[in-house]
């Protein structure tokens, strides 16, 4: 039910933008097109602006990808949180999350497939992917668009995010399916 | 910190990747992902023009006053430095609807417009100001009301109850705000992360 009124509002939610804005802008005596030009004339020095940052990143993780480092940090981490009752299947799609958005979904999606979708790591999995976003491809697309090159505490306050709503994931998980 | 990251991130791939074996594959990832990150910008054009566009529709027409408005009580306690009507809070307040909603094609070019905006408050260019990292953290935690992407996979791997996870989907997101956002306000105090100090640093190096 709730599912399918969010549902109904993420389908239309656009168009009904789309035509809503320039209604409203025309009523209020805007040239609605002409405004729209000047305005779609910013989308392609920004999309340029962010390249270089975007390069930077995505290299040095698909580098790290590439040499196998991000299982090498879940086998060695894992014993760990084994320890303390951390499912340690989760932890490269946990390593993932941050760094990847394709490569965090990739896993997931086998971790689901072998586990199967309603065993309690698929549905942990589902839930600790869609809690977060990639932080460090945020990070370097909205920086780069206004040429910010240090990014003082947003690093640290995005991964204390993801960390903390990786925690949260297994909890609630724990208390709902298990 | 970008530049300790970034150098650590590349130091460990290659160290890695030798011990590993994988060498060849550091190489090839590099180049994939250089190539890739162009493909994404690129990609990013035409989307970005046509909500540019819509914005500035918005803004002239005092669209975007209205919305910054209504929500002002919650934005002004989280970006106290943002004064009230400034175009910034419009453009954030569209961008979190846009990922609440999961319309990230939206969201992006709005976060991107907000980011502009805030960009016009800061008095040092290139450091980045309270409010960027504050909103920084609502995004890179993307609280999402509909985990659309990952129902669908559970749907197509033969999931019996696709939808059991939102509720803790939600959960876990709304963790991931309060903590973002917390660590962002918190963090913002050190010394260690001062304007002062990412200015002075900006000049020795």
């Amino acid at each position: 039910m709730i599912q399918n009124i969010l549902g109904t509002i993420s389908i239309w939610a656009i168009p009904v933008f789309l035509l809503a804005v320039p209604l409203y802008g025309a009523c209020r005596g805007v040239k609605v097109y002409e405004a729209f030009v000047e305005g779609a004339k910013g989308g392609f020095q920004m999309a340029i602006r962010i390249i270089p940052y975007l390069v930077a990143i995505l290299m040095a993780i698909g580098m790290l990808r590439g040499a196998g480092a991000i299982d090498m940090l879940a086998q060695w981490a894992g014993p760990v949180l084994e320890k303390i009752g951390f499912p340690v299947e989760i932890l490269p799609v946990a390593i993932m999350r941050p760094l990847s958005g394709s490569g965090a979904l990739g896993m997931a999606t086998e971790l689901i497939q072998t586990h199967g979708p309603d065993s309690f790591l698929g549905r942990l999995a589902a839930s600790a992917y869609g809690a977060t976003e990639t932080t460090f491809y945020v990070l370097a697309v909205y920086f780069g668009a206004v040429g910010i090159r240090k990014a003082r505490h947003a690093v640290l306050a995005g991964l204390v995010a993801d960390v903390a709503s990786l925690v949260a994931a297994v909890i609630v998980c724990r208390l709902a399916f298990a | 910190m970008l530049n300790y990251i970034w150098l650590s991130m590349i130091i460990l791939a290659v160290v890695v990747g030798g011990i590993n074996g994988k060498i060849e594959n550091v190489t090839k990832s590099a180049i994939d992902s250089a190539a890739n990150a162009v493909v994404i910008a690129i990609g990013l054009i035409g989307i970005m023009a046509l909500w540019l566009g819509i914005v500035k529709i918005a803004e002239d027409s005092g669209l975007m006053r209205i919305v910054a408005r209504a929500i002002a009580p919650i934005m002004r306690r989280l970006f106290p430095d943002v004064p009230d009507g400034h175009p910034a809070m419009g453009s954030m307040t569209m961008n979190i609807a846009a990922t609440m909603l999961g319309l990230s094609n939206a969201a992006t070019p709005l976060g991107l417009k907000a980011m502009e905006d805030l960009e016009k408050l800061n008095k040092n260019p290139g450091i980045a100001t309270n409010a960027m990292c504050t909103f920084l953290a609502v995004n890179t935690a993307g609280f999402q009301l509909i985990p659309a992407t990952m129902i669908g996979i559970m749907s197509s791997s033969g999931s019996k109850d696709p939808t059991a996870i939102i509720g803790t989907t939600l959960a876990a997101g709304l963790v991931a705000v309060v903590a973002g956002v917390t660590a962002a306000k918190l963090l913002q105090k050190l010394p260690l992360f001062s304007v002062e100090r990412a200015d002075r640093k900006g000049e020795s190096s």
